[in-house]
């Protein structure tokens, strides 16, 4: 049965106002829709990052399940041995519920200095989710790159200046490297599309061993967007296919959104400040970085858009989708 | 048996329900053994192979936050590995079991014995209990888990002794009855589990300024009190083994007017040199350090304050430091003492280098020396070193 | 409404918070510029507002849109911004606190 906004507004929310999330920040709405999901109680592990300060400052929280933050690196880590105690102790007859896990890492802690321990928990094969909640750099402290930034963005280790048009490479594809794992399931999804996401978190917590979500959350500090917008620019990515929702189900490709029109990548890109330099007068060619120019950056735009292209071929290759269309009904609005 | 088989004894009676590993040399064997045990089904262990030694840590504070007794086991470029988790793990007063076997860090690379790993570690908020030979080690590793889970301490407790030296020599170990061990360590008391999902808690908030402070100074207050439990839980040890533990080792100290301070096996070989000394009328002793954190500082000036001189040797060096580890511990513990022993302070066997007994011999001969001159002239210097 | 300060033998050790939820004594509704005003005619209770609010300040009672709480909301505007085209039932105001 499709989910219903009216049925999930009975239930009791796990986390909880008061918490010092920035006004407009994605990580508040993308909590509430994750643990609204969640049907068994949930045990997280948390890294450092946003939502760790700004939900779990002494002696508040803002969570009402059991919770624990240990570092920044090691949250798929940490909930392997709190998964481990269930198992042992749940064997012993000592824990009787069942409980479902969820470890939580930014980007920084998950694609760039956490990789190594998600690596490793998902090949161990532990039965919990891991979210990254990602939203493309290191904004916790103030903004800098981090390896979910795309290329082109203004970070404040990767600025934007007469010798450069922000972050110089590609973002690495996360959700293909933890598809490689060969995990029961794993998906990308945004909290723009609710119906998508909450569908997800229930098919990921139901899976038979270790799930994945990786989900774009907006920032409109980093992304320098207005705040209200926030929502919005969740959904500009998806229809722009700059962030594909699909998911990958034992070893099953499916996407689960295509856009009646896919959009220009330039309809993300001017929204957002960190991309700014892209369309004013005088910056610098992709290629060399010291020509100036006339007019907007076309021939980064340019390249944007051909990877995007590129990236959403090879993605409807390997959903090969044929005839079928996506199942339009688990996506929000 | 070995050292490391003295452990992966201990372990399989301590039977904990969590044990999250990483191999390393020394160590290897250790758990080696204890993964047979558990694909024997021998105990009742949940094992968790980890990736690194950095997620065998964070896994253990896991599982332990999650209600579980949990251990582990580590060495040198393992324990530095881990070592942004061992503060984490202590603050967070998660009472995880840890062996160490003793190696040097790197670089040079070396595999062999060194206490730069443990005592590097020193002030990461563990409780420290160092071990001479394999015996040891098998007492002190079951002693360790009602030392760590006691619930006026709940810390973490590391219990080491020398790579290859001590791990992978063959020793006469009296083992304990399994039933005795069971009784011994007790059910795991969690506190706060996070499996209780009836009571929801939050472990590991971000403490600011007006919270961190009150927060370490629980956990400096718990390791200080700690001492008198782990004298308590050594009594109750021997009644059971008969075998006696304290703070520290005293030997032959009474009427000395010379003595060592030396960690771990390297003990063995100087109470050789001592009995030596002794037969010719020479008043020689030594003093054996097994709680290193916390120090007991008051109780190691009262059984050193009468000697002539004192020479402190440690198996690591600190760079650039007034003195090794040790020294600088037990030389701060006699600080302000009327009369105060004259003290040296040597570095050796590092990297696995032996000791030998003239080695030693040269040490007191240097203390006579030193006492008879009423001065120091070089305080720090290796020993058995090319020059 | 804030917790009273603790001194260190009425912390619970660890910093392990034993009160889930209690965030709730911290009101972060003086962060705000902007208010949202919600017109009870014009809303059709899709509770879209209320799915995207980051900080779940719309109250829902029997499935309807019952209550903004300001002692949170931080004035972002997502819900006003996110109410359907076709409904624009929240305005953001200026806040005069």
């Amino acid at each position: 049965m499709a989910l219903s906004l009216k049925e999930l507004s009975k239930k009791e929310e796990t986390f909880v106002s008061g918490h010092r999330l920035c006004a407009g920040c994605g990580a508040g709405t993308t909590f509430r829709q994750i643990l609204m999901a969640a049907e068994d109680p949930v045990v997280m592990s948390v890294a450092t990052g946003c939502l760790y300060v700004a939900t779990a400052t002494y002696p508040y929280t803002a969570w009402k399940c059991n919770w624990i933050h240990s570092a920044f690196e090691n949250s798929a880590a940490t909930i392997s041995g709190i998964e481990a105690a269930y198992q042992s102790l749940k064997r012993q007859g000592k824990v009787t519920k069942t409980i479902k896990f969820i470890a939580v890492g930014g980007d920084g802690g998950t694609f760039d200095i956490g990789l190594q321990a998600l690596s490793g928990a998902l090949e161990r094969g532990h039965k919990f989710l891991y979210v990254c909640y990602n939203n493309e750099a290191y904004m916790n402290t103030g903004i800098q790159r981090s390896g979910a930034t795309p290329m082109g963005a203004s970070t404040t280790t990767t600025p934007a200046g007469s010798a450069s048009y922000g972050k110089p490479v590609f973002r690495k594809d996360l959700t293909g490297i933890v598809a490689a794992h060969n995990i029961p399931y794993l998906a990308q999804t945004t909290p723009a599309h609710w119906r998508d996401l909450m569908t997800k978190v229930k098919k990921a917590l139901a899976a038979d061993g270790p799930s994945f979500l990786n989900i774009l959350s907006p920032c409109h500090r980093g992304w320098r967007n207005e705040m209200k917008d926030s929502i919005n620019l969740a959904r500009i990515a998806a229809d722009t296919c700059y962030w594909p929702l699909y998911e990958v189900e034992n070893g099953e490709y499916k996407l689960n959104y295509i856009p009646k029109e896919k959009k220009p990548i330039t309809e993300w890109l001017k929204p957002q400040g960190r991309f700014k330099h892209i369309f004013a007068k005088g910056g610098n060619s992709a290629e060399t970085g010291s020509t100036h120019r006339s007019g907007p950056n076309q021939e980064l735009i340019n390249k944007l858009q051909a990877n995007v292209d590129k990236e959403w071929e090879k993605l409807l290759k390997k959903c090969n989708q044929g005839d079928k269309k996506p199942d339009l009904e688990t996506v929000g609005t | 048996m070995t050292g490391n088989n003295a452990v992966s004894e201990a372990m399989r009676q301590i039977n904990p329900d969590v044990v999250a590993a990483y191999p390393i040399t020394p160590q290897t064997e250790a758990v080696e053994e204890f993964a047979e045990f558990v694909a024997n089904g021998l105990v009742k262990t949940q094992y968790v192979p980890v990736e690194s030694e950095h997620s065998s840590m964070s896994a253990c504070i896991g599982s332990s936050a999650a209600g579980a007794r949990t251990m582990t086991a580590t060495s040198s470029a393992g324990f530095a590995l881990m070592w942004e988790m061992l503060p984490i793990a202590a603050g967070l007063r998660t009472p995880v079991i840890m062996y160490v076997a003793n190696r040097s860090l790197s670089a040079p690379l070396n595999i062999h014995c060194g206490h730069d790993d443990t005592m590097g570690g020193r002030d990461s908020g563990w409780i420290q209990i160092y071990s001479e030979n394999a015996q040891e080690m098998y007492d002190n590793l079951i002693q360790a888990v009602r030392i760590g889970e006691d619930m006026d301490i709940r810390l973490p407790v590391m219990v080491s002794m020398d790579g290859f030296i001590t791990t992978h020599s063959v020793e006469r170990v009296d083992l304990l009855d399994d039933e005795a061990v069971r009784k011994f360590v007790g059910e795991f008391k969690a506190i706060n589990s996070l499996l209780d999902v009836d009571n929801p808690v939050t472990i590991g908030a971000c403490a600011l300024q007006d919270y961190y402070t009150e927060h370490k100074r629980q956990h400096s207050e718990a390791i200080i009190n700690s001492k008198a439990k782990i004298l308590e839980v050594a009594e109750e040890f021997a009644k059971m083994s008969g075998r006696k533990y304290g703070l520290f080792e005293s030997y032959k100290l009474d009427d000395a007017e010379y003595a060592l301070v030396i960690i771990n096996s390297a003990a063995g070989v100087a109470k050789m040199v001592v009995n030596e000394l002794r037969a010719k009328g020479v008043k020689v002793g030594l003093l054996k350090p097994r709680i290193f954190r916390p120090f007991p500082a008051e109780e190691i000036k009262n059984a050193l304050k009468h000697l002539k001189a004192i020479a402190v040797m440690d198996r690591v060096d600190a760079f650039g430091a007034g003195g090794t580890p040790t020294f600088t511990e037990v030389r701060s513990a006699m600080y302000g003492l009327p009369k105060q022993p004259l003290m040296i302070n040597y570095i050796y066997g590092i990297g696995g280098r032996d000791i030998r007994l003239e080695d030693i011999n040269k040490v007191f001969q240097k203390l006579f020396d030193v006492a008879k001159a009423g001065k120091v002239d070089k305080v720090f210097d290796y020993l058995t070193v090319r020059e | 409404m804030a917790k009273k300060t603790m001194n260190r033998h009425e912390m619970p050790i660890g910093s392990i918070i034993k009160d889930p939820g209690c965030s709730m004594q911290y009101e972060t509704g003086g962060w705000r510029n902007l208010k949202p005003v919600h017109d009870n005619k014009k809303c059709t209770n899709c509770l879209l507002c209320w799915i995207y609010c980051p900080d779940g300040c719309i109250k829902v009672k029997d499935g309807k849109i019952a209550e903004f709480d300001l002692k949170y909301c931080k004035g972002c505007g997502i819900c006003a911004e996110e109410c359907p085209d076709k409904v624009k039932a929240i305005q953001m105001v200026e806040d005069k606190k």
